[in-house]
């Protein structure tokens, strides 16, 4: 291994411009000429729009016009899509409702966009807003995912009947249901996963340009993959044709699946910037990204476990409710179905499982994919009622999950995923080795002698990733195939560019990329350049989420850099006067075999350019793409064990410490690799002790509505974490690459659960679980003890 | 309307803005310096910090006109001679940032605290000085061991 190449913790490329403020986000582009936009939101969660009075606000100072859904209408702009088709168990299609980019006839959450005010300025656009009189019939809103499919609960959408959107499974009921008739003993556990709003630093923001010349379009936009916006707009938003409209995303600051979608104010700003004449930029405040970014998770869950007297498992059922806001968001169906009913065996061997999902709606903000989508749910459902399952059957829940795990591979689950490759006793054994876990009942007792409460919880996870094979999405219901593009441009004088569709917003693509370019051409890491967020520069590309960029993204950029050494293999051999199969390429350098004989590779490129000498039956220049499509979903997995240590007087939770032990097949870069689990498990912490969104349930109200109510994770939260890593290649890739963006948030939850429930000696317990939650806890069982 | 002037990383610089202005404002906007960032609108998130005297301070929270007659630092500033600030190679070192948005505050939180405390920089003192930076991305690990690197480099 080189000091650059793959496996090793090359220092970023990227950091320079972070670390000297040079780095060029969406808010720090400014066109010439620009207006400002600033939208006008329900403040209602329920509503009728009766009438909307713009004139005040045209005439307000430097505006420049006030639009409305009635002129995205007039000018046939489409609404906002939903691009994966789920059927419910009837075979009858998901029931989605019209979502115009701007409200049209109702309003169904509080920051529903409105109108928009576009002025010379902020300032006077935000005082313009003002102005805007609109008048609305305010109705009953129902915001409780349990309550909302209720006969006689408001109804969002004529489209969908007791607001269900579907009613989905997966599964065999009939083989489940006769092996939990057969069980010795039966696990229930009621769970929420609680709502969670993504906050990634930087707001959203874009900047419109039209260029009446030649008739193009520019948007400038915060998005994890500009090429699939560029299509949305394009195909079925209608605001342009493909190719002539150019998105780019240029410096994003953290997405976290937020930034996936197409969202209303994006769509506005583009369609804005023909309809005044000038660009049109908007950024969110804080507080409108709490409104209007998608929000995450919202799960309202039931699961049963059958176990013999053995304590193997027979059978798992899992009834869901998930809410998904009051529209549907870009990827929101696949979250709770797809992306969740298909790991709900865990790394267990489960003979047979039934899992039934219902979709709806209430009047919240559009739900979708965060930071895991859909496998923190399943692995908090999972790995929660495992624990539980042991306790209740007093078998240490190590053992018990050793004694269900899955040994062979590979491994058919009852539920569509076949698990390729994995050694979920090496993850196990390292992380109880790593964390001591023999010692735990001596820091228990010596944390008791403080007056503490201390307890151990495990997480052993595995997660689906690497999305994904595009015909088995597209059988599933996904509008789009899931592969990944990629073009090697060598240049003449031998350093290279490398387009990939993948787009970073914090992975460190450009220093990991690189590395394997590096590696593969065996040239220096210095040049080779990674190009990425330009639908302009970049060939069709499906962007970066669901811990896809390496598996999928490097794969593809493998797959072009074999074209390009077979090519240069061809011009070396010509240009030495060699056969090709005397050609051996080795770092950097393509040698004659036997003969002191050798070019390297940038002699090699310059010949190809220069074409005076090259082989007959080829072209000159050298350059090379790929689009690769993954043969299967890769299977992270792993074991984490968090022990916590609670003030019964306080209901305080510190988190002592975490280990985390994952295996993620190939490692390119340790250290980004690293980072990744340590965000990751920083967000799922957040999930189960910190963070909560909270809508009113009379009103609709977004109580938690900024930093002041909503609690984000702080250096002061978190331990500094102990990691470790086995490694079981994955079969389905060139390089051997699982993935690690999500495994932290995805393992977390549960283990911080498990590990408070055993110090409290609950059986269940709210996330977030705050002070007040845990204190309360202790009171009532304390009481109940009294009583008993 | 109210005209400020200011030393901004060692340039004397001046413009005329509403008396509403904030700083962060005023340095993105008006001098183009987009380096210090806007995270929220609650003053939590400490994307802004710049130093503002010597001291760290949220430019969020400052009105332009707050700052007349002082000297302003920001993180285009903190290098001296082309040459990286002690702070800022450790981050690289360390992969103290991923998306980088909040990392321009947490090098200005960073030095200002090793200001304050010199080498007796532990790593509950760092996370402690670090409640007025909030982070999505890196989980607080590498950000503290950058700190804490940066701490032992400028002692």
């Amino acid at each position: 291994m080189s000091e650059t190449g793959i496996g090793a913790s090359v220092r970023r490329k990227e950091d320079k411009r972070f670390i000297t403020g040079k780095g060029r986000y969406t808010d720090d582009i400014n066109l010439q000429h620009q207006a400002h936009a600033y939208f006008v939101r329900s403040p209602h969660a329920h509503a009728e729009i009766t009438s909307i009075d713009t004139s005040s606000a045209k005439a307000a100072d430097g505006v420049l016009d006030v639009l409305t859904g009635d002129d995205l209408a007039a000018d046939s702009i489409g609404g906002l899509i939903c691009g994966w088709m789920i059927h419910s168990k009837d075979g009858t299609p998901m029931r989605a409702g019209a979502h115009p980019a701007l409200a049209q006839g109702k309003v169904r959450y509080v920051g529903n966009e409105v109108a928009v005010v576009v002025a010379e300025t902020l300032a006077q656009a935000k005082a313009a807003a003002e102005l805007v009189d609109v008048d609305y019939n305010v109705l009953d809103a129902i915001v409780d995912t349990a309550k909302t499919q209720a006969d006689g609960a408001p109804l969002l959408h004529d489209e969908a009947p007791n607001n269900t959107i579907f009613d989905w499974a997966i599964g065999d009921k009939d083989a489940t249901d006769a092996a939990f008739s057969n069980a010795a003993h039966v696990t229930s556990l009621d769970l929420i996963n609680n709502r969670l709003i993504p906050n990634a630093m930087e707001p959203r923001a874009a900047v419109g340009d039209y260029d009446a010349g030649s008739e193009n379009f520019t948007l400038y936009t915060t998005s994890q993959n500009p090429h699939v916006a560029r299509l949305v707009l394009a195909a079925f938003i209608g605001i342009a044709p493909e190719h002539k409209l150019r998105v780019v995303a240029p410096d994003v600051g953290g997405g976290f699946g937020s930034k996936i979608f197409i969202y209303a104010e994006e769509t506005v700003c583009v369609w804005a910037a023909k309809r005044v004449g000038r660009p049109v930029k908007w950024t969110a405040d804080r507080s409108e990204s709490f409104l209007a970014d998608a929000h995450g998770r919202d799960h309202v869950t039931h699961a049963e476990l059958a176990l013999d007297d053995g304590g193997k498992i027979l059978g798992f059922r899992v009834k869901t409710i998930a809410n998904l806001g009051a529209y549907m968001s870009t990827f929101s169906s696949s979250v709770p179905t797809y992306l969740y009913g298909t790991l709900l065996s865990g790394q267990y061997n489960i003979p047979t499982i039934y899992c039934e999902v219902d979709a709806v709606y209430t009047n919240t903000a559009p739900v979708d994919a965060y930071r895991g989508a859909g496998r923190p749910e399943a692995t908090y459902v999972v790995e929660r009622i495992m624990e539980t399952a042991a306790r209740e059957l007093s078998i240490d829940p190590a053992e018990f999950r050793k004694r269900n795990f899955i040994q062979e591979f590979p491994h058919q689950t009852p539920v569509i995923m076949a698990y390729d490759a994995g050694d979920y006793n090496a993850s196990l054994d390292a992380a109880c080795k790593l964390i001591d876990y023999d010692g735990f009942a001596a820091r228990k007792a010596s944390s008791e002698s403080n007056g503490k409460l201390r307890g151990i919880g495990f997480s052993n996870y595995i997660e689906a990733c690497g999305i994904a094979p595009s015909a088995a999405v597209g059988s599933l219901g996904a509008g789009v195939g899931l592969w990944e593009s990629a073009e090697v441009r060598v240049n003449p004088t031998g350093n290279v560019e490398v387009l990939t569709g993948s787009h970073s917003h914090g992975q460190g693509h450009e220093t990991t990329f690189a590395q394997l370019v590096s590696e593969k051409l065996g040239i220096p890491i210095e040049q080779v350049e990674i190009v990425h967020g330009d639908t302009d520069k970049v060939q069709f590309g499906m962007g970066t989420y669901g811990s896809r960029s390496g598996a999928v993204g490097m794969s593809a950029i493998f797959k072009a850099c074999e074209k390009v050494i077979a090519k240069a293999t061809k011009v070396a051999a010509h240009a030495m006067e060699a056969a090709e199969g005397d050609i051996e390429f080795k770092d950097g350098s393509f040698s004659v075999a036997g003969t002191d004989k050798s070019m390297a590779f940038g002699e090699v490129s310059l010949t190809a350019y220069v074409a005076h000498n090259i082989p007959e039956d080829i072209e000159p220049g050298l350059k090379e793409g790929a689009f690769y499509d993954p043969t299967n979903f890769t299977f992270p997995a792993g074991c984490h064990i968090c022990e916590v240590e609670v003030d019964p007087d306080t209901g305080v939770t510190e988190v002592v410490d975490w280990v985390a032990v994952d295996d993620f097949g190939a490692v390119i870069n340790p250290m980004i690799v690293e980072g990744q689990v340590h965000g990751g498990i920083a967000q799922g912490v957040g999930q189960a002790l910190i963070e909560g969104c909270v809508y009113d349930t009379e009103t609709g109200q977004l109580m938690t509505g900024s930093y002041m109510d909503y609690c984000m994770p702080r250096a002061d939260n978190l331990p500094s974490f102990r990691l470790g890593f086995t490694k079981t290649i994955c079969p389905s890739n060139p390089l051997g690459i699982k993935g690690c963006g999500e495994a932290g948030a995805i393992a977390a939850p549960a283990a911080l659960m498990n590990a408070l429930t055993d110090a409290l000696g609950v059986v269940n317990l709210a996330m977030p679980a705050s002070s007040q939650v845990v204190w309360d806890a202790l009171q009532n069982s304390a009481a109940k003890q009294a009583a008993e | 309307m109210p005209t400020v002037s200011m030393n901004v990383n060692g340039k004397a610089v001046s413009g005329e803005v509403e008396a509403r202005t904030l700083l962060v404002e005023f340095l993105r906007n008006h001098l183009g310096l987009t380096g210090t960032h806007v995270g929220c609108d609650t003053s939590q998130c400490g994307a802004c910090v710049i130093h503002l005297n010597g001291t760290a301070v949220k430019s969020c929270t400052t009105l332009a006109v707050q700052a007349d007659g002082s000297q302003v630092t920001t993180i285009e500033g903190v290098a001296t001679n082309g040459d990286l600030h002690p702070m800022q190679e450790a981050f690289r070192d360390n992969h103290g940032l991923q998306c980088g948005f909040c990392t321009p505050g947490m090098i200005m939180s960073g030095i200002d605290m090793v200001n304050r405390h010199g080498g007796t920089l532990d790593e509950a003192t760092i996370r402690a000085e670090l409640e007025g930076n909030l982070c999505r991305c890196t989980g607080y690990h590498n950000i503290v061991k950058s700190i804490a690197a940066a701490a032992k480099a400028m002692s």
